[in-house]
């Protein structure tokens, strides 16, 4: 098991202890060209989590690839990124897979961003024609059947899945009624997303043999071990890195705790512990090729 | 570094609408005037950012103004409650100086006293909205109080270093006097160290991270 953080939740270049403090540093999504991302206000507290419209500011893969990089060496990287057509990804992962990074992970669900909608195995497919580098898929659990879209994820050949991005909140402010996000609705994170996260990995799970990144609300090492369980392999964390930036070595601290009262001789062997014993088998992808099309759309909450 | 410790609330008085919230120093870093900290809020999921007002060998306390969720928490504290500190996060005023100006409006005298204190009281100019929040400016040394209609702009005296904090229109008006003043802005935070991009600001023309760059910046910025 490792623990990562969720992107664009953390800036290793802001927060370098934090970031050494995890096993895997994921950036924050990056895109073709720069984005500004959207104006402020870009954040606010709802009950049980926050939104978010940051709207996937980045320097762009060029000034990424040129200058953030360099600047993380050390690091175990891993690259997200988000476009808006089949060929941005392709694009994307084709100027990725020479650089010293250890995965991509394609965001096919950026809530904050209205460009058209894609889909998931086409996007998988195109990236993993001109990559060698694993891909992970980082999906939205806002679908009816998120187990379907994994599985179309795995027929195009994705190594692994990220579990889940936010899903679509609005906030208003309490004496203008107004949104309260200058883009009007926010990705939601946080307590309210956990049991969100918990089913779409307990589906994925069930549906394909892919190793799955959990997250969402992970704040303790009980939250951690219920991801394994649900059959997550490794687990991210987001909102709770912005309360406490320490909260890596606390999470893992509590989990030794929580797997020991469990009985587990360590954190693999709790992965998959809330299902039967009828699991597909871990690593054995099936290539067989999806017909029916998958739409996503990019979420620019992020 | 990104410490993060519990603290003990050693006292709460009110000042006028606002709340003074003392609490046990332990080993935090006061850091410069115009630092801030992240606050954990009690029963709330993210810290909330406040300025440093006051620090002595055992205290540092901060002025709160209750106006949501997490700053009425904050204020509803009591002695003992503990709570999660993490700072001095940020940049804060440059002291380096000659003829200091502290400039303040409503709660953003919050970072003045300590100001006040490292730059050996040097002349305040504060505005409040009424008499029952400018009884905050008996923990400025040295201040010339206005009340609304009257703005501390219309009687900022010319020719000095300007260091102010307050609302947006305040600075913004201080901003088109004096482009040499170093400003204190606010933007709604979730983390205070760089990780969200929720605190962006407009500075050069970019939108850029206050809780980076600033909060304290040079008003030509
Ligand atoms: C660097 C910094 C230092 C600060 N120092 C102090 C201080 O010393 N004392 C103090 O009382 N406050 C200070 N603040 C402001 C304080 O952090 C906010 O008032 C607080 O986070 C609001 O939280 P809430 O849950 O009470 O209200 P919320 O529900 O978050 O907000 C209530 C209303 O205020 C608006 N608002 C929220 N946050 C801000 C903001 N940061 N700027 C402008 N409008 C906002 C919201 O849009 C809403 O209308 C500081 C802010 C920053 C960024
Ligand atoms: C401020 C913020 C920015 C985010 N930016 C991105 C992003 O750029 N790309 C992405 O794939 N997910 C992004 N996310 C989603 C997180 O990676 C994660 O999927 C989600 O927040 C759930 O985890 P959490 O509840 O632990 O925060 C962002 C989340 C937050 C709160
Ligand atoms: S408050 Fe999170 S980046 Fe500034």
């Amino acid at each position: 098991m490792r623990l990562l953080n969720a992107s664009g939740c953390l800036d290793a270049l802001t927060a370098l202890e934090v970031a050494r403090s995890l096993d895997v540093f994921v950036t924050k999504t990056v895109t073709p060209m720069p984005r500004a991302g959207n104006d402020p206000v870009r954040i606010a507290e709802v009950d049980g989590g926050m939104l978010n419209a940051i709207g996937l500011a980045n320097p762009g893969i060029e000034r990424f690839c040129g200058d953030t990089l360099a600047r993380l060496a050390g690091l175990e990287v891993w690259v997200s990124v988000g476009g808006f057509s089949v060929q941005d990804y392709a694009d994307l992962a084709a100027r990725l897979d020479g650089e010293d990074v250890a995965a991509i992970e394609l965001n096919l669900s950026c809530p904050n961003v209205d460009e058209v909608p894609e889909s998931v195995g086409e996007v998988v497919a195109a990236a993993r024609a001109v990559t060698e580098k694993p891909l992970y898929a980082k999906l939205s659990p806002a679908v009816p059947d998120v187990a379907e879209t994994a599985r179309a994820a795995e027929a195009a050949g994705a190594d692994g899945l990220s579990l889940v991005n936010t899903i679509r909140g609005l906030a208003l402010d309490e004496r203008t009624l107004r949104p309260v996000l200058a883009r009007g609705p926010g990705g939601l994170s946080g307590p309210a997303l956990r049991p969100v996260a918990l089913a779409a990995v307990h589906a994925c799970r069930r549906a394909t043999a892919l190793p799955i990144v959990g997250m969402g609300g992970v704040a303790t090492g009980r939250h951690v071990l219920e991801l394994l369980a649900a059959g997550a392999n490794d687990v991210a964390l987001g909102t709770i890195l912005f309360s406490d930036p320490a909260a890596p070595g606390r999470i893992r601290a509590e989990l030794e705790a929580e797997l020991a009262a469990h009985g587990f001789a360590d954190a693999d062997n709790a992965v998959g512990a809330a299902h039967e014993a009828d699991l597909p088998t871990l690593h054995q992808r099936s290539r067989v090729r999806v017909e029916k099309h998958l739409h996503t759309g990019l979420n620019v909450a992020g | 570094m990104l410490t993060r410790a519990a603290h003990s609330v050693t006292g709460t008085e009110a000042v006028g609408p606002y709340t003074l919230l003392r609490i046990q120093r332990g080993d935090l870093d006061p850091g410069l005037p115009g630092q801030f900290f992240m606050l954990e809020a009690p029963g709330r999921l993210l810290p909330r950012p406040m300025s440093l007002c006051l620090a002595t060998e055992s205290e540092l306390a901060f002025l709160i103004d209750p106006i949501g969720p997490g700053t009425r928490a904050l204020c509803s504290l009591e002695l003992g409650d503990r709570l999660a500190i993490l700072g001095p996060l940020g940049n804060g005023f440059r002291l380096d100086v000659e003829r200091p100006l502290l400039v303040g409006g409503g709660i953003g005298i919050a970072p003045l006293p300590y100001l006040s204190e490292r730059l050996d009281n040097p002349p305040a100019v504060l505005g409040f909205r009424t008499s029952w929040h400018a009884e905050a400016a008996a923990l400025v040394p040295n201040a010339e109080v206005v009340l609304e209609p009257i703005y501390v702009t219309e009687v900022m005296p010319a020719g000095h270093d300007v260091l102010a904090c307050g609302p947006a229109p305040m600075l913004e008006a201080i901003r088109a006097l004096t482009p040499h003043a170093q400003l204190a802005w606010e933007a709604p935070m979730a983390c205070g160290y760089g990780a969200c991009w929720g605190c962006v600001v407009r500075i050069d023309g970019e939108l850029k991270r206050l809780c980076v760059e600033g909060p304290v910046l040079d008003a030509a910025a």
